[in-house]
């Protein structure tokens, strides 16, 4: 498959008082076109800062970042960034939400609240389209959340730990959904989580990540068959992997072993 | 506090609670949830329309029995009869217009004017940092100070008036749309560019919508800052209006018109307050808060 997202060379280091804090170590990476790719690793590993220069919010001090083969290194509006917060404007119904991406590329609203309802209806959102965020469950507020995200046309989304402030219940509801959109839309999507089994459940490709600086470990390809059942989460396979996986964040900061 | 008074006052306590409340073997009183009963509404409107009788009422023995002096206090037989002539024989509704349209003009103007400043500030952070120590000096200074001056350049008519009602209205204003400014969360200015925003589509569609509830905060706070600014640009020399009328009546020690005035004043600051609170509700629906 073609590959969508290249960093070429990637990092980031910060001028500090104190000298120079480097935040991600020069890497490579490269997402394939359509896969579905974690991101996983302990705060401060530079997850953050690596979506903040692919969404072209942040200049690296060194690399390039390549979409479709084109230097994209700081140009915004490229890739669609669902941050950690749902950040749904609450003087907006869900439905004037859901199309801002549209509304600032330009499209007529009429035409954007057209496109956009069905897919309310469709993603679960049926009947809340005319209230404001105030009066939604935080499930809710992150389906409308991703749905803005999904319809702002681009086709790579990042998605920075959508669930993190879920319940347990609601988050494994809202990952059989996640897939179900990601099956439809056939977006290219890199998903930052603290949660390797949701990493695993989800992914294709998982890349772990260390800190101090922040740098890619290990990738580990999922070749579990698709659809996943649950209960994928019990067979040696998976068990495996999250062992691996485990075992890589417990590894040490360079600095720290220096 | 030494161990004696502990104890003196450690004493006391048993005392007090040991009739009405027994002691639990643990030695904690029972303590119940105090009760407040709601009067019904027709009860409560009784007693404040039988205290403000009350009040009347036992002014007007006052003075006629000589314990309040009439001179200094009036009366509210006299001041009746005053209120009657001057809204037939006086020029009170070119007063109430004066008066009212100096207010609102210098309303309307400050709250803009000052709320569009201080939203400017999100342009640009040197521009903010600049503007600061005058937009702070500007607020500790007491405006009223200025109001002779203002009177000497702009004249003894409405201008005048509306011009301190600004003066009063436009820091406040400043500074609060600039605190809303400050409030908005840095992640949504991260979400508006991650789409490819422009900085006009930031401001149009993020910062003047989060800044509107922080704008309406202060239109009631507004409307009496305009009204002290009309009326205290009326005391310094006007021709027309409810503050000049209070300052001639008090200076020719008609203190019936003096009563009069302030009445129709506060009944014109009453209608004032409720059109803006009407106002800031009607704004807030469209804030889904």
């Amino acid at each position: 498959m073609p590959v969508k997202v290249h960093l070429d060379q990637v990092g980031m280091a910060f001028t500090t008082p104190a000298g120079t804090f480097r935040a991600v170590a020069p890497m490579n990476l490269s997402i394939e076109s359509g896969r579905f790719v974690s991101l996983v690793g302990p705060s401060g590993c530079g997850k953050s800062t690596l979506f903040n220069i692919i969404a072209g919010l942040l200049q690296p001090t060194e690399g390039r970042v390549l979409i479709d083969g084109e230097d994209a290194t700081g140009t915004i509006g490229r890739v669609g960034y669902m941050l950690q917060k749902d950040l749904l404007l609450p003087w907006r119904t869900v439905l004037d939400n859901v199309i801002l991406g549209m509304e600032i590329q330009g499209k007529p609203l009429k035409e954007a609240r057209e496109r956009a309802l069905p897919l309310l209806h469709k993603y679960g959102l049926a009947g809340f389209e005319y209230l404001y965020p105030n009066s939604l469950s935080g499930g809710m507020r992150q389906r409308a959340a991703l749905l803005r995200t999904l319809l702002f046309d681009t086709d790579v989304i990042l998605l920075d730990e959508p669930f993190g402030a879920l319940d347990a219940q609601t988050k494994l509801q809202m990952q059989e959904w996640l897939m179900q959109l990601w099956s439809d839309f056939k977006k290219t999507v890199v998903f930052v989580t603290h949660d390797v089994e949701e990493a695993i459940y989800l992914s294709d490709e998982i890349h772990v990540m260390g800190t101090r600086p922040g740098r890619v470990l290990e990738t580990i390809p999922i070749t579990l068959a698709r659809p996943r059942a649950r209960t994928t989460a019990l067979t040696p396979e998976f068990i495996a992997i999250k062992e691996r996986c485990m075992n890589l964040l417990a590894t040490p900061a360079l600095d720290k072993a220096a | 506090m030494t161990v004696q008074d502990t104890r003196h006052v450690a004493g006391m306590t048993d005392i007090d609670s040991a009739p009405s409340a027994p002691a639990t073997p643990t030695g904690k009183p029972v303590r119940r949830l105090p009760v407040q009963k709601d009067w019904p509404l027709w009860a409560i409107v009784t007693t404040q329309i039988g205290i403000l009788v009350g009040i009347v009422g036992l002014w007007e023995i006052g003075a006629r029995t000589g314990v309040v002096d009439g001179f200094f206090w009036s009366q509210p037989s006299a001041i009746a009869r005053t209120f009657v002539i001057f809204f037939t024989e006086g020029d009170a509704w070119t007063d109430i217009s004066f008066t009212f349209r100096s207010t609102i003009l210098g309303f309307i103007i400050g709250t803009t004017t000052g709320s569009l400043f201080g939203l400017s500030f999100w342009w640009s952070r040197n521009y903010a940092a600049i503007a600061q120590p005058y937009v702070i000096c500007f607020e500790s200074m007491p405006k009223l100070a200025l109001a002779p001056l203002i009177i000497l350049v702009f004249g003894l008519g409405l201008t005048s008036k509306v011009a301190i009602a600004i003066a009063l209205t436009f820091v406040i204003s400043t500074l609060t749309a600039y605190a809303g400014v400050k409030a908005i969360d840095p992640d949504g200015e991260k979400l508006f560019y991650s789409l490819g925003a422009s900085r006009w589509q930031v401001f149009r569609k993020l910062v003047a919508p989060a800044c509107l509830p922080w704008i309406i905060s202060v239109l009631r706070v507004n409307i009496g800052l305009a009204l002290t600014g009309a009326i205290v640009g009326e005391f310094i020399s006007s021709q027309h209006g409810l503050g000049r009328t209070i300052f001639y009546a008090g200076s020719t020690y008609e203190i019936s018109l003096v009563w009069v005035a302030v009445f129709v004043l506060s009944t014109l600051a009453i209608i004032m307050y409720a059109a803006v609170s009407w106002l800031e509700s009607v704004l807030r629906k469209g804030t889904g808060q």
